[in-house]
């Protein structure tokens, strides 16, 4: 047997010649051939996996979009409002601040613009049948003409308070304000009671999101207070900007500028605070539904990954088929991740397109700025051809160790 | 040279005792020879199928395709042997469904790494020879039984093996498909094809020039041998 010559070393060179090939252009055509065999089967995988990426894509994309929209508004409100109100501090605390705080203030140099507020004892009534106990929870203030500009508002009805006309009792309205004393058009002369003294309604404040305690107030001015309404206005609040920059600054020194007494007794806060914990909050949540995509993306691979390794038990015979017609075992391997990457690929492009849809769409309706971050996009397609290309690895790995026969 | 030989071919599965699929078997088919391999089920000829379309390897022994030796060679280039120089025909046709007769047939030389328009050609020269020019752009659900054998027939042909190794080729065909097959085989033979018919169909048997009848994983009688 063994004297015979080696006919391993002629046959080698003779079939090395010839050996199995497969045109990359093949290798798609097999592929696609194979899918649109099974379309029914491919489309439900496809379905899977571009659910998947499309709530990745829709998540971050609508939470980049809502962001944007908060962030938005922090820009045009800006993030150097301030307002200084009587703390609780360990005294008494009177619930007022010094007199002397407004002037004291006004003369810092990062102090672009302060105005004063005083909140009067008396309610505000729509008319003088209502009991005094019924105030709406509505407080009343009275305010010197800057408010509006300090606060960064604008008027949604009406005029704003003004300084020179204003030494009868007017009110201009918080949107809150406006809306529990049932007012909506400015067109017929409006009355409110403050107190038992009617006072004319002349503007209807656009809500202001950095001052929650104005929307819910009616605002007259410091001076007809002081005539009309009540004699002895203290100062309970204060609103003021900064020059950029100097926020923290300015916000350290304030305590001690307002009441050099009991400085412990001053409370600094910035309402900008409040909008930018609450981007943050929404960040929070983006994890947590990226999270659930992620399980919607896993799942939708373990699809593909049913799917192929069925197609592999139920395809025998086209295996044995190839092999006999000269695929070679990497050939076979080659169709099925190609087949299951096909899958990734088209799952990728209808997951991406529909989370980007959907991010428009929802924006659309809520006025945001749509934003389909690229790291989204980008992320969410070499996820699924990444899912695609996983999921194909068993079943390809299986079919290609079947026997020929 | 003969198209196909065995050399001592033992096939033999582990186990106490030994389960022998074949229990070494010498035969030689020269090229344009036209023999039927009968024996019935459990006798071994499907193995000595495999054996001879190297879709598996013997424990003992040779299998020489077109000459060329094959005990050592990889699976690739077994592979490559298979895809070259031998034909298959199935009993159940094994045609990919919706797609066309030609390129069903044009997939014979898919892994040959030839273009996609001459893989064509060759298809459409391939289904002319067999009797199914007209039926070039039908798919295999509109096609009748002895006609899709005839596609895989085509199929098995179209990159010229040494060898047609046909397994039960008209165990699901009716007789009048039956006929057709086997008449297009005896075409092919005058043509000087050379073909193994895989059948336990004693009268079809009958019909070919040469039967080897195997059993019990020998062969029994050889008509050439034993005259």
């Amino acid at each position: 047997m063994t004297a015979v010559v080696d006919p391993a070393a002629t046959n080698r060179s003779s079939t090395s010649a010839d050996k199995s090939r497969l045109r990359p252009s093949d290798v798609i055509r097999v592929a696609v051939g194979g899918l649109r065999a099974r379309k029914l089967r491919a489309a439900l995988s496809v379905l899977g996996i571009s659910i998947g990426i499309a709530s990745l894509v829709g998540v971050l994309g609508l939470s980049e979009s809502s962001k944007s929209d908060l962030l938005d508004q922090l820009d045009v409100l800006g993030t150097n409002l301030l307002t200084v109100t009587p703390g609780e501090g360990f005294g008494v605390g009177d619930s007022t601040l010094p007199d002397t705080a407004v002037v004291m203030v006004r003369r810092l140099p990062t102090v672009e613009a302060v105005t004063a507020v005083a909140e009067l004892s008396s309610g505000v009534y729509r008319n003088d049948l209502i009991p005094e106990t019924e105030t709406g929870a509505l407080t009343v203030l009275a305010a010197e003409s800057g408010l509006l500009d300090t606060l960064g508002g604008s008027m949604a009805q009406g005029r704003s308070l003004d300084a020179h006309a204003d030494d009868y009792p007017v009110a201009v309205l918080g949107s809150v304000a406006a809306e529990r004393l049932g007012i909506e058009d400015l067109g017929q002369p409006q009355l409110v009671y403050v107190g038992s003294r009617p006072v004319e309604v002349v503007g209807v404040m656009v809500p202001l999101p950095l001052a929650e305690d104005i929307n819910r107030s009616v605002v007259v001015p410091r001076a007809a207070a002081d005539a009309y309404l009540q004699d002895d206005l203290e100062t309970t609040s204060m609103y003021l900007r900064t020059t950029e920059g100097a926020v923290l600054a300015t916000r350290d020194i304030l305590p001690a500028t307002v009441d050099p007494q009991n400085p412990e007794e001053v409370e600094v806060t910035r309402p900008s605070d409040v909008l930018e914990a609450q981007a943050a909050a929404e960040g929070a949540f983006t994890s947590l539904f990226l999270g659930l995509g992620l399980v919607a993306l896993v799942v939708g691979g373990i699809g593909i990954a049913n799917v192929m390794v069925m197609g592999v038990i139920e395809r025998r015979g086209e295996i044995g088929l190839r092999r006999s017609i000269g695929a070679t075992r990497r050939h076979i391997r080659l169709q099925f991740l190609t087949e299951s990457l096909v899958l990734g690929v088209i799952g990728g492009v209808l997951g991406v397109s529909l989370g980007a849809a959907v991010t428009a769409g929802y924006s659309a309706v809520e006025g945001w700025r749509i934003i389909v971050p690229l790291a989204a996009v980008v992320g969410g397609f070499v996820a699924a051809v990444a899912i695609g290309a996983v999921a194909g690895l068993y079943p390809a790995v299986r079919a290609s160790r079947l026997a020929p026969n | 040279m003969n198209a196909l030989e065995l050399r001592g071919v033992v096939k033999s599965y582990a186990g106490a005792p030994p389960v022998y699929a074949l229990a070494g078997v010498d035969l030689a088919i020269g090229h344009g020879e036209m023999v039927a391999v009968v024996g019935p089920s459990g006798s071994g000829k499907s193995t000595m199928l495999n054996m001879m379309g190297t879709l598996d390897r013997p424990t003992e022994g040779s299998v020489l395709v077109d000459g060329l030796d094959t005990t050592d060679l990889d699976d690739d280039a077994l592979t490559a042997v298979r895809g070259r120089r031998i034909g298959f025909v199935f009993q159940r046709f094994f045609l990919l469904a919706g797609v066309t007769t030609v390129d069903n047939v044009a997939n014979g030389l898919l892994y040959t790494g030839r273009p996609l328009a001459e893989r064509r050609a060759a298809a459409v020269r391939t289904l002319e020879r067999v009797g199914l020019g007209h039926r070039l752009t039908h798919r295999p659900n509109e096609l009748s039984g002895g006609e899709t054998q005839r596609v895989a027939v085509a199929r098995a042909l179209v990159h010229e093996p040494a060898v047609l190794l046909a397994d039960e080729p008209t165990g699901n065909l009716d007789s009048q498909s039956t006929a057709a097959v086997m008449g297009l085989f005896h075409e092919l033979h005058a043509a000087g094809t050379t073909i193994v018919v895989i059948t336990h169909d004693l009268t079809m048997a009958e019909r070919l020039p040469r039967r080897v009848r195997v059993l019990d994983g020998r062969i029994e009688a050889d008509s050439a041998v034993a005259g």
